[in-house]
């Protein structure tokens, strides 16, 4: 066992407070500013303060703070997995480092083809942070992902990347495929906007359904024991009878489960329609059609000079 | 005659909440048809049962989509709708 030095374990130490300290900070934001509820209130996310623009008002609201603080968070974890990587791994952090980059390159490779290994990267820190947002209501804060203005950034970068890929072919192929059957060319244009609406709404209204029933359970469930208790003489009335348990074992369903298929559902129809917008074949058709048209250019721009200095 | 339409808005607003979510049922019978084939195809063949549930949790989750358009209506209607709606119906009364 060979000693580590004590700049390493600074950093180390560094890195884990990088990766507590978001949370701690979004839990004492939450206590600080939320108004005070008896935990039955279904509200929006909160906003902090608004930034005058000219336009409209830019709200700061505890959604974007909390999905900022998952984002460094995931980066000190990041940074905290990669620290003091060697070629023969003596940390159990790089085993574990290696496989997660392994897992996450052979399912890129699985449902996109070889043309898009270079999307591993992509695909899995939008599977981390979808996850992490989701997970962040276990520590009783707002999950941005219950927001439905953060999803739906998630989703309109992935229809960017989708129209990029699609216009990749030349704008009059996009154009053309859009008249496949002619008829239905309004139809198609409709089902190409709907892809970013529907996986926003996926996204946003899985985890919020999943707060609301959590509250309506627990609210029934106060109603329940104070029914069964509410009799009883002091303290003994608001023992929360029925509210042990119960609860915990929906979030188990509502909060990990459900985030985290969410985040892998996302992540797999990002991928699946970023690798069906881009046609392979035509695209490197095209492209060797375009260097032969090159190469005849420059074959006859050649034998031209060529005239003219025997001349 | 305030207190009646406002009563009015808030009831029809919970009755349209509960009508929207029979969209409830669609989903069901489909998500409820796919993992029958699913383990029927498991049943058939073992040895494919991680491409399978991938495969299925995929599909479930877009079978679910309109079930979850309804969702979001009824939560605007429960939560966004009568406030903007007694808003309106206070400000044109005056």
């Amino acid at each position: 066992m060979n000693k580590v030095s004590r700049k390493f374990l600074t950093v180390d130490i560094l890195l884990i407070l990088g990766m507590i300290l978001p949370i701690l900070t979004a839990i004492v934001i939450t206590v600080l500013f939320s108004p005070p509820t008896d935990g039955v209130e279904i509200t929006g996310a909160l906003i902090f303060f608004t930034i005058p623009m000219p336009i409209q008002d830019f709200p700061i609201t505890e959604a974007q703070i909390n999905s900022a603080l998952v984002m460094i968070s995931i980066f000190c974890l990041c940074l905290y997995m990669t620290h003091g990587l060697k070629e023969n791994p003596e940390l159990k952090r790089q085993h574990i480092a290696e496989m997660i980059v392994e897992k996450a390159e052979a399912l890129v490779k699985d449902n996109m083809g070889d043309h898009f290994s270079g999307f591993a990267p992509f695909i899995a820190s939008i599977l981390a942070l979808s996850a992490f947002s989701s997970l962040l209501s276990l520590f009783g804060l707002f999950p941005p992902t219950s927001d439905l203005n953060i999803v739906a950034g998630w989703a309109i970068l992935v229809f960017a990347l989708i129209t990029y890929y699609k216009l990749k072919c030349g704008p009059l192929n996009y154009a053309k495929s859009f008249a496949d059957p002619p008829a239905l060319a309004p139809l198609n244009v409709i089902s190409e906007v709907a892809t970013p609406v529907s996986m926003a709404l996926r996204h946003y209204g899985n985890v919020l359904s999943g707060t609301v029933i959590g509250v309506l359970i627990a609210t029934a469930l106060q109603g329940l024991s104070h029914l069964a208790l509410g009799w009883a003489p002091g303290f003994l009335a608001d023992i929360p009878l029925f509210q042990v348990g119960l609860p915990a074992v929906l979030s188990i369903y509502f909060d990990v489960f459900s985030g985290l298929l969410q985040a892998y559902i996302f992540a797999m129809l990002t991928m699946l329609y970023v690798s069906g917008a881009f046609n392979v074949d035509l695209y490197l058709k095209l492209r060797a059609e375009k260097k032969k048209k090159k190469e005849n250019k420059r074959n006859k721009q050649y034998n031209e000079n060529k005239v003219l200095e025997e001349k | 005659m305030l207190e009646l339409a406002i009563g009015i808005i808030l009831g029809c607003c919970a009755l349209g909440a509960g009508m929207a979510m029979i969209a409830g049922i669609g989903p069901g019978i489909g998500e409820g048809n796919a993992v029958a084939r699913a383990c029927e195809a498991i049943g058939r063949q073992p040895e494919a049962k991680g491409s399978i549930t991938s495969t299925l949790f995929v599909g479930c989750a877009i079978a679910e989509t309109t079930g979850l358009y309804a969702l979001v209506i009824a939560i605007l209607l429960i939560f966004v709708a009568p406030d903007m709606l007694v808003n309106i119906l206070t400000s044109t009364l005056g």
